[in-house]
């Protein structure tokens, strides 16, 4: 199977991220591999294991994301792509996932392209779904389970996390499946994938290369990035003699603020 | 581009989930000071019962897409259907309640639309002829503003961001119905699986949640047929979750985790508050044992009320806290639950 995987860089998610002069900063914290794209790129592996074929890891973003990807070979994927080109700095969701699309175009037979649920840093949650309209796949998002792959019918048996309960779905192939954590346990990356990582070539293609005569023009504009407000953070400690007091005297402070 | 406001009526199984009401209340709102009108889109099987309720709720009318191709929810039919009726009305916004569903529903209708989404507003404003949209990035660390200038403006909104409007049974409107575009979707539903958490935590109006403390009460004995050292501290856990769901069933509440919780086998993901669990603002925040990891607080912050009950007093979480609880949860927790039956006479 023909199996790709896109990835985005983030910083970490432990890290501290503020907003100065206008523009959103996280200090040193390191850039990571997407938490949720991990969970993508181990599902992509275990199909490959599965069914035979091979995984490509693919991502938009600046010359930096080679090291996201990096992290997406030494895990197992067999080669990596980088989309990068001044004119995607300001994209949207909607041009991201035109140049996603354009990729997977030129990559030919895709089978299935995973996806991580969201992005740590612009928490969107539209890319897979997006690619996939643009690609005329069904898109088949919040997996918690994939059921069954079958290759020779070109079908694919999922079960999709929605607030009511989990909805079963066979879908045609090629697809576009969005992960969610509950999915895996994604590998660390293994001796030899970090060594093949540290020598793997990440060709670049930039929007010639995909073929796209213009790059749309974004639909959103972003006038302003807002730190929060501070918290006011003055904490009510209740005591008492009791943990009985203690217990009512809350419930009386809660019911005396309305908040029951 | 005249000031109309779409509203997509997001259901299960025929019935629609509360926050659609709140964006119908948010739609309303918009189109006064946008100076048009609220039309809701409904798409299912059967949507003219779902039609009146959106016009109860506030809808000036409503654009119904029956078929049985619809009957079950799946991605392709339902945007080829909403971007049909988005065509053919000439509006400025198009809101969606945000839910599992709508967040690729949304993102597939504007890629037939050519056009922008802003996923998760917390806030709105009406500014030239459009919106200003706020939602919260990088976990809710930071919030953005977004518009969408010249283009429909497809917005999903953060359940309980949004008053819920009361219906009034007077209200009438226009019912129009409009054809679906079914097309040949490449999916099938085969079922469901009931849902793992019991009440909708992104709905909840008050959320009891445990974390790695739940495990922590050395005054239990795990049964002797337990030997191994991970299945006596599930155990202690469970344990420590039904002190948790106790509480939460007298609140009418649902039962959250925190990701330590999770990862350790305690409890489903589905209950995982979180940067990679669900984010929830209800009015009530009752944290038990949970220390507040900034990956946790992102989940929660924006909770109208947050109490903590912790035996460390510097755990961070209290630092978030409106009210707090030092000490230990397997006492403090049972002692809540019968204060609050006392009180509430449940």
């Amino acid at each position: 199977m023909n199996i790709v995987v896109c990835v985005k860089q983030t910083p970490d998610t432990a890290a501290t991220v503020t907003v100065q002069d206008g523009k959103v900063s996280w200090g040193d914290a390191p850039l990571v591999l997407n938490p949720w794209d991990e969970f993508a790129v181990e599902q992509a592996l275990r199909t490959k294991e599965a069914h035979g074929g091979k995984v490509t890891a693919l991502s938009l973003g600046a010359e930096g994301a080679k090291e996201a990807l990096k992290q997406a070979v030494a895990m197992g994927c067999d080669e990596a792509i980088l989309i990068s080109d001044p004119g995607f700095a300001a994209a949207d969701s909607l041009v991201a996932s035109a140049a996603l699309a354009a990729a997977l175009a030129k990559l030919g037979e895709v089978d299935l392209a995973f996806f991580g649920r969201q992005a740590v840093d612009s928490d969107t949650g539209l890319t897979g779904a997006q690619v996939a309209r643009r690609m005329g796949w069904p898109s088949l998002s919040l997996v918690a389970a994939v059921s069954a792959v079958d290759p020779a019918a070109k079908t694919i048996d999922v079960e999709r996390m929605l607030e009511e309960g989990r909805q079963q779905v066979r879908s045609r192939l090629p697809a576009a499946v969005s992960v969610v954590k509950e999915l895996n346990e994604p590998r660390y990356p293994s001796f030899m994938g970090i060594r093949k990582a540290s020598k793997a070539v990440i060709p670049v293609w930039s929007s010639a290369d995909l073929g796209m005569a213009a790059i749309p023009k974004a639909a959103l504009t972003w006038p302003e990035v807002l730190g929060l407000p501070k918290v006011d953070s003055k904490c009510e400690i209740i005591e008492g003699d009791t943990t009985e007091a203690v217990a009512e005297k809350l419930v009386a402070r809660l019911l005396e603020e309305k908040v029951l | 581009m005249a000031g109309h406001v779409l509203v997509y009526i997001d259901q299960f199984q025929g019935r629609a989930v509360p926050s659609s009401w709140e964006a119908v209340g948010a739609a309303r709102t918009l189109a006064q000071t946008l100076g048009g009108q609220v039309t809701a889109l409904v798409a299912g099987a059967d949507g003219s019962a779902l039609a009146t309720e959106a016009i109860q709720h506030g809808a000036d009318r409503a654009l119904v897409a029956d078929d049985p191709g619809l009957a079950e929810y799946r991605a392709e039919p339902f945007a080829s259907t909403v971007a049909k009726m988005a065509r053919q009305a000439d509006a400025a916004v198009l809101l969606f309640p945000t839910t599992g569903r709508t967040r690729e529903l949304a993102g597939m209708v504007a890629v037939d639309l050519e056009t922008g989404v802003t996923p998760d507003v917390i806030a709105l404003e009406a500014k030239d002829g459009g919106v200003v949209a706020t939602r919260p990035i990088y976990a809710g660390k930071l919030m953005t503003k977004e518009t969408c200038p010249g283009r429909l403006h497809i917005l999903t909104l953060r359940a309980r961001a949004f008053p819920k409007p009361e219906p009034s049974a007077g209200r009438t409107g226009a019912v129009e119905k409009v054809p679906a575009e079914v097309g040949s979707p490449g999916t099938e539903v085969l079922g469901y699986k009931a849902a793992e958490s019991g009440v909708s935590l992104t709905d909840a109006g008050t959320i009891v949640s445990g974390g790695r403390g739940v495990s922590n009460n050395p005054k239990l004995t795990p049964p002797p047929e337990i030997t191994d050292d991970k299945q006596k501290e599930v155990w202690r856990a469970q344990q420590g979750f039904a002190l948790v769901r106790e509480l939460a069933s007298v609140l009418g509440a649902a039962v959250g985790a925190s990701r330590a919780a999770v990862d350790a086998g305690y409890i489903p993901y589905a209950h995982q508050v979180g940067q990679t669990g669900k984010v929830v603002s209800p009015d009530l925040y009752i944290a038990c044992g949970i220390s507040g990891a900034i990956q946790h607080l992102a989940g929660m912050r924006t909770s109208k009320t947050i109490v903590a009950i912790n035996k460390d007093s510097e755990a961070p979480i209290f630092r978030m806290a409106r009210f707090g609880i030092v000490g230990d949860l397997f006492e403090v927790v049972p002692a809540l639950t019968k204060a609050f039956k006392a009180r509430l006479g449940r």
